[in-house]
């Protein structure tokens, strides 16, 4: 199938404070393929978090999805009702949290996280009462195996703070694949983490993903994350997409004076000796924005025409970027 | 260099923008307004009430509230079994109602802000001594604890405020001790300490000005528990003695006419709960506005 | 640099013991003590910058504060420029906060939420009566302000008005302006964004150089630390496991810990996955630490003496010492991912 799994065209999501509209996702564009890794990357306030809380259908109030499409596996799911939309979440698509702390519920055990969102959305299991407890039991034990909880059987009947950091997040994952979801949304699955732990968290996401043919949405502020573990990645800069292609691409070859600030802002390791540029200037306000390039105020290439509104156009064949140096017509 | 985006230019304060999330609340505004108006009532007492409270008058005596048959407009409502006009009685009650709250929860508040922050601040034996004494007094019922210290001190305006005070002081002093233990872990006293400010600075400038707003908010809701129990005392004769009015007294004495004539009780009474609720709301509203665990 | 350095701390160790009920202590329940920092011995010199790296629970953020004496070291000894931190009396240490100071993580606990800009980076003059008048103080405040890139007019302003990066300049502001020599720097960029991450990491830069600073800077961040320090020590479970210069410790890692942080780190440059050291586990409890080397219940090169016997610090090159038994062997564990 090409059909892309989940296609979001022209997202906006805005949130009504008492100082005006804050525009946190302002027109983006995303597709996530089948099978694929896509890492989303961005600073905070840069609306990728809020961008994947609105395809899940969890935005909160003060905040709503002021327009656009959301299509998954065919559906559209914007036109669902609130119900749909639930046995979507969690079966369909899953989501895992970054504070593994406050997102599991301290107050039930692991086991009986991992049998709610079975018992919620599996129609597989057996009716009968006692075949359909051992064989949820033996689903949540075979989740916790998946993602490398020894002496799963045990550690079912523990409570969230019996675990390290590293075991939490597992156990995230462990309760968002439980349903086989076709994609898993994972927001910032290791910035909490130790690098020693978050390597083993990402190549268990890695591995997980090729054992059960999903896609995955990793979000994250982590270049380096994405440089390993992603097939695309998407960059964003205050509510708006500025490029997008293959890492290798977008990395090799960073068409956005954003990406390239960002790559150049980095200390690492290989390059040691040089010198880091940091990008001068702050994240612009989201309320009020006036209608140009939304990273003109910190740009050190920025032109008279940038001060008009800037469209994506291709760099190379699947790379794009917001910037009007890109591509054949720049000026 | 960077240079910060530009904000407004204006400091803002947090308490200020707490007292404009209050200023959002109507209802809670409008508490607020009639605590103020028995406030000033209180203050004003002699400019306000038509008679003077004291003044007996037999031909009056038991008088039915102004609309009713037998009563009279300029003794609005109605007169005790003295003759007193009940309405003056209870523009002047305020002031006891209002004074001995207010001077109660200011000694107990100031007290208890002081031990809470040393027991929480310095901990080791203070702690120790300070939260015992704690538990103990929290042990006693607050109003056969209060009558207690009345039997043995006797009635009186400053003895009523200490016997309450006694015990009152350990409320505010757990809250300040819950804080302090919260705020010093916070890297900000760690800061002060590593510039080598002293203990008091840090308990006094760092962390007391960080728990002032739950510290206030207690202080209100714990007025009205105080005007209650001064009405409570009162009532028993062991608050204000006679003829000063008090709220708590009157109630008491139109007791034994309750049938025949209901207004002497039930004015001082509705007095009583008007002001209660008028600050309990008030206070639900400035803890709604001052802790952001309430905010939405 | 020949001259004698500007700290040198010897021994250093911080426990805290946990607390037992009466019950407990009469039933004989044993204490139970935390050994976050262990028998530390390190020294830094004037000027330079010395990179304290490892990962959360470690005891790097507690051996900067002991080293300042916000927490009362256990044992051991804490000289600077001479003098025994360890052993001063109360005014004294305050005296020598003046000297020593401290850079904090989170841009928002550091400050206090209801003190304006202008009284938080002007307490140190006040505290230690380095203004003669307020006019001076504001004046000094506002001088200080500038320097680490905000403005002036920003003075009265509360830190719930500014971003992260602006408030982590502002807890820069206070530190510096007493004027110190030394300054903890306890991960000061860990809780900012990239872009900002990297304007902080210059400005640290451009204020040592500009007052003559030294810093003890401490970051679970290898790349962070591979840039910024001139030494490195490698901390694991309260103890150094190894130190040295940076380009000897980054680019020839002995101690298999350091190697297995540095093949942990995702590379931009590695464009795909690359081979990596895997670590089992978790880190262990500092409650109940491993026998022997403390890094045996992890390490892939662990062999019998590893779990009896603590490895001693044996010198590996100029400057560059590391505590591991399989030293003379000359292992790497990252030979393999970088043929």
């Amino acid at each position: 199938m090409n059909a892309p799994l989940l296609s979001v065209k022209d997202l906006r999501t805005v949130f009504d404070t008492r100082a005006g509209r804050v525009y946190a996702v302002d027109g983006v564009n995303v597709e996530v393929r089948r099978g694929e890794c896509l890492g989303v990357v961005g600073e905070s306030g840069s609306g990728k978090s809020v961008t994947f809380s609105s395809v899940m259908g969890l935005v909160r109030s003060p905040g709503r999805i002021d327009g656009g499409e959301i299509t998954f596996d065919g559906r559209d799911l914007r036109s669902l009702s609130p119900q749909a939309m639930r046995a979507v979440r969690g079966r369909d698509i899953a989501m895992t949290m970054q504070d593994s702390l406050t997102a599991l519920n301290p107050a039930l055990t692991v086991g009986e996280q991992i049998g709610e969102v079975l018992e919620a959305h599996d129609e597989t299991l057996p009716r009968a009462r006692g075949a359909r407890q051992r064989a949820i039991r033996d689903r949540s034990v075979e989740m916790l195996l998946l993602v490398g909880i020894p002496s799963a059987e045990s550690r079912l009947r523990q409570y969230p703070h019996e675990f390290s950091g590293g075991m939490r997040q597992r156990i995230m994952i462990a309760i968002a694949l439980a349903c086989r979801p076709k994609l898993l949304i994972a927001d910032e699955p290791t910035t909490a983490l130790d690098v020693t732990i978050q390597a083993q968290v990402l190549e268990l996401i890695t591995d997980i993903r090729a054992k059960l043919g999903m896609s995955v949405v990793l979000i994250t502020h982590d270049l380096g994350v994405v440089a390993e573990h992603c097939d695309r990645v998407m960059v964003m800069y205050a509510g708006q997409v500025v490029e997008e292609g293959p890492t290798r691409d977008v990395i090799g070859n960073p068409a956005h004076p954003y990406t390239k600030g960002l790559l150049g802002s980095i200390p690492r390791l290989s390059l040691r000796g040089q010198p880091i540029r940091p990008i001068e200037g702050q994240v612009p306000d989201l309320i009020n924005l006036p209608p140009q390039c939304r990273f003109y105020s910190r740009c050190t290439v920025r032109k008279e025409v940038c001060k008009s509104l800037i469209s994506m156009r291709e760099a190379a064949p699947g790379h794009q970027a917001r910037c009007v140096r890109v591509g054949k017509d720049s000026q | 260099m960077t240079l910060a985006a530009d904000m407004p230019a204006r400091a803002d304060s947090i308490f200020r923008q707490n007292l404009r999330n209050f200023g959002h609340n109507r209802l809670a505004v409008g508490s607020a307004a009639v605590v103020v108006l028995f406030v000033l009532m209180a203050i004003f007492a002699p400019l306000v009430a038509p008679h003077d409270p004291n003044e007996t008058d037999l031909f009056r005596r038991l008088q039915p509230p102004g609309w009713a048959d037998g009563g009279e407009w300029g003794y609005l409502l109605g007169c005790d079994a003295l003759g007193r006009d009940i309405f003056s009685r209870i523009i002047y009650g305020t002031r006891i109602s209002i004074f001995i709250g207010a001077a109660v929860i200011l000694v107990a508040t100031t007290i208890g802000i002081l031990a809470g922050l040393a027991s929480g601040y310095l901990r080791g034996w203070v702690d120790i001594v300070i939260s015992r004494l704690v538990d103990i007094l929290l042990g006693f019922p607050y109003l056969i604890f209060a009558i207690g210290l009345m039997a043995m001190m006797g009635p009186g305006l400053v003895n009523i405020i200490l016997a309450l005070a006694y015990k009152e002081w350990v409320i505010p002093c757990r809250v300040v001790r819950g804080e302090t233990l919260v705020t010093r872990e916070l890297e900000y006293v760690e800061a002060a300490r590593a510039l080598g400010a002293s203990r008091g600075h840090i308990m006094m400038r760092e962390i007391l000005p960080n728990i002032l707003s739950p510290v206030i908010v207690v202080a209100t809701i714990r007025m009205a528990h105080v005007i209650i129990l001064e009405a409570s005392l009162s009532f028993l004769g062991l608050g204000v003695q006679p003829p000063t009015a008090s709220w708590g007294s009157m109630v008491a004495d139109g007791r034994a006419f309750i049938l025949e004539a209901w207004w002497v009780s039930t004015f001082p009474g509705l007095a009583i709960l008007l002001l209660v609720l008028a600050i309990n709301v008030a206070s639900q509203g400035l803890r709604d506005a001052f802790d952001p665990r309430f905010h939405e | 640099m020949t001259d004698a350095p500007l700290l040198q701390v010897t021994g250093l160790t911080k426990h805290y013991s946990g607390r037992r009920s009466l019950g407990q202590r009469l039933s004989g329940v044993p204490q139970t003590v935390v050994r976050a920092v262990n028998d530390v011995t390190l020294s830094v010199r004037r000027g330079e910058i010395l990179g304290l790296i490892g990962e959360s629970g470690c005891g790097k953020s507690t051996l900067g504060r002991a080293i300042l004496r916000l927490h009362e070291p256990t044992a051991g000894k804490v000289v600077f420029d001479g003098t025994d931190v360890t052993a001063l009396g109360a005014d004294d240490l305050k005296k020598m906060r003046r000297r020593m100071q401290i850079i904090f993580q989170d841009p928002y606990a550091s400050l206090n939420p209801r003190r304006t800009v202008a009284e938080i980076v002007g307490l140190p003059l006040k505290l230690h009566g380095l203004a003669a008048s307020d006019e001076e103080v504001r004046a000094k405040t506002a001088a200080m302000i500038e320097k680490v890139g905000l403005k002036a007019n920003q003075l009265d302003r509360y830190p719930h008005q500014f971003s992260g990066g602006q408030r982590q300049r502002i807890g820069i502001a206070r530190a510096l302006i007493s004027n110190p020599e030394f300054i903890v720097c306890d991960e000061p960029v860990s809780a900012l964004d990239v872009s900002i991450q990297a304007q902080i990491i210059e400005l640290l830069q451009e204020l040592k150089t500009e007052f003559g600073l030294t810093y003890l800077f401490i970051s679970h961040d290898i790349s962070v630390i591979g840039y910024l320090s001139d030494r490195v020590a490698v901390m694991y479970l309260g103890e150094i496991v190894e130190m040295g210069p940076v380009d000897s410790v980054l680019s020839r890692p002995r101690h298999p810990y350091t190697q297995s942080l540095m093949s942990a780190v995702p590379e931009i440059d590695t464009v795909g996955r690359k081979s990596r050291v895997r670590l089992k586990g978790d880190l262990p409890s500092p409650l109940n630490p491993p026998s022997g080397c403390k890094f045996h219940t992890r390490c892939p090169l662990a062999i019998d003496a590893c779990r009896s016997k603590a490895p001693l610090t044996e010198t590996v090159g100029d400057g560059h010492v590391a505590a591991c038994h399989r030293l003379a062997e000359n292992l790497s564990l990252l030979e393999s991912t970088e043929a």
